[in-house]
């Protein structure tokens, strides 16, 4: 289990948290067609540390950014995500 | 496209008759104290370079190798493991076998498995216990068994089997499920395929490794890919822990870790790594003899040949490679079993484990070429691949060996992201935390 620290509402289990996508998977709506494809459908999946959305779902609701690495579940920076980043 | 029929392929003949097990070999062997049983394949020792070179010693990576050899002669053939044989997701699945899918494609792809099953310990000289003793899915409302009626006409459209089946004809298979009117899930009926069941997954990677390596393929166990050789765009070779192997083709078989190991290579794949757990009771008698499974639930059951309760539930929900699962998700699947088997509460739980499975973006697996030449990829099966083990192995063998799809892995190429052609089964896109 990760205990997740919500910018807003302080540590909380990882239950309350559901992952959305990575960083770099969010597509623009004037991205040209190949750019926004190959965010959409390719992933770096790295065994190691990725930049994740994950949004405080029974919580606060809040979108979050998550550097976590996925082999070992550390997480090692959350910062809040705005409305500058979502489509 | 029709079904190909008759797609069983090779003979038992493969094994000299001072090898091949049998009755006969047993009774002999019991006479002399069975210590005349040598190692079922060799621990070979990488050569400098081989015709193809296998990325994975799972079961479908053994079986491609096992087809390359005893179908198209191809024997100059490595399979190199980074553990051991047999060790990650071929031992850590639920063992389900069925070809009942919703759409065409996945019907066509998972019938020819099937039908390679059913002919299988044969073919291998091995018993991988293939069990056909039903997989059944269970609607639990109207518009359950509206949408398992509609899938049971697509299967028998395409020469499948499927049996719809009624309350009474449910409750005479299973009795142990919970009929009451106040059951969490009420049982409606159910649609069952007769021909799906289990097989013991170590047996079937033991197999397929005997097999292949009395043809001459090389299986290097402890032997990690760490990165590719390369001249210009085409792939030439694998570096790995025991050294450079140069290779005509190098076909990357290791769902689970696809992702990690096309990145190697430089390429992204449509493909997330997500964690999937299962579980399993304390060995009991007889009590479920069929593959127990929802329309409206992700819950599976069956029982072991040595009598344990094997069930499992929904992946994990976000990207890992820890190769461990939330205890939460696997509570909820166990609530979910014991609902629909209240007689489940009783057993205690011996094990519980977790694979990573290869979440491709449709749901469906990919098998085919990547952006560079010589260098290809069979992964992104989800959390069902098992079923597919034969029918993966022969088709990514033809694939291999003709330099052309086979037509039924012909729509599960990667080009289809690109062109939306995806084979989306459970139509969510590209979420694999949803699926």
């Amino acid at each position: 289990m990760m205990l997740i620290h919500c910018p807003h509402c302080g540590p909380r289990a990882q239950e309350e948290f559901t992952y959305e996508r990575t960083r770099d998977s969010v597509v623009q709506l004037d991205q040209a067609p190949d750019v926004a494809m190959a965010a959409l459908y390719s992933r770096t999946n790295p065994r190691g540390e990725e930049n994740e959305i994950w949004r405080h779902t029974l919580g606060c609701r809040g979108w979050l950014e998550l550097r976590r690495d996925r082999m070992s579940h550390a997480i090692v920076a959350v910062r809040p995500l705005g409305v500058q980043v979502l489509p | 496209m029709p079904l190909t029929h008759g797609v069983v392929t090779g003979t038992a003949s493969h094994f000299p008759a001072k090898s091949r097990y049998s009755a006969l070999a047993l009774l002999r062997g019991a006479l002399g104290g069975h210590r005349h049983w040598g190692r079922a394949w060799r621990a070979a020792e990488p050569k400098p370079s081989y015709d193809v070179v296998i990325i994975g010693g799972g079961a479908h990576g053994l079986a491609t190798a096992y087809y390359l050899a005893s179908q198209h002669g191809i024997r100059r053939v490595a399979v190199v493991e980074k553990g051991w044989i047999g060790g990650g997701n071929t031992g850590r699945n639920t063992t389900i076998v069925r070809s009942n899918y919703r759409q065409a494609p996945l019907q066509r792809l998972l019938e020819h498995s099937l039908r390679l099953w059913e002919g299988l310990s044969d073919e291998l000289n091995y018993n991988v216990m293939f069990s056909p003793r039903g997989a059944l899915f269970l609607g639990h409302s109207d518009a359950d068994m509206t949408r398992l009626a509609e899938r049971g006409d697509s299967l028998r459209a395409m020469g499948i089997d499927a049996e719809l089946m009624s309350v009474d004809a449910v409750r005479r298979l299973v009795p142990l499920l919970d009929f009451s009117r106040a059951a969490r899930w009420p049982i409606a009926g159910g649609l069952i395929q007769h021909r799906g069941g289990t097989a013991r997954h170590d047996a079937v990677a033991w197999g397929y490794a005997r097999a292949a390596d009395n043809l001459g393929v090389d299986i290097i166990e402890n032997c990690e890919v760490i990165g590719f050789t390369r001249e210009g765009d085409a792939v030439t070779g694998i570096e790995t822990t025991r050294g450079r192997i140069a290779a005509g083709k190098v076909a990357i078989c290791v769902a689970g870790n696809s992702g990690h190991v096309a990145g190697l290579a430089g390429v992204r794949l449509p493909i997330e790594s997500h964690t999937l757990q299962a579980y399993v009771t304390e060995p009991v008698k007889p009590m479920i003899d069929t593959v127990i499974m929802s329309q409206s639930l992700h819950c599976y059951i069956s029982q072991s040949d040595k009598g344990g309760i094997v069930a499992g539930g929904d992946p994990d929900g976000f990207p890992s490679y820890a190769q461990r699962g939330q205890p939460v998700r696997l509570e909820h699947a166990i609530a979910q079993a014991i609902a629909l088997v209240p007689a489940l509460s009783r057993l205690r739980m011996v094990r519980c484990w977790s694979g990573v499975t290869d979440m491709s973006f449709d749901g469906s697996p990919i098998i085919g070429d990547l952006p560079l030449r010589n260098l290809h990829l069979n992964g992104g099966w989800c959390y069902g691949g098992f079923k597919a083990t034969p029918g993966s192995g022969h088709l990514y063998a033809y694939h291999l060996a003709t330099g052309q799809p086979h037509p039924i892995a012909a729509p599960f190429d990667l080009a289809r992201f690109a062109q939306g052609r995806t084979i989306d089964e459970a139509g969510v896109g590209p979420m694999p935390q949803h699926r």
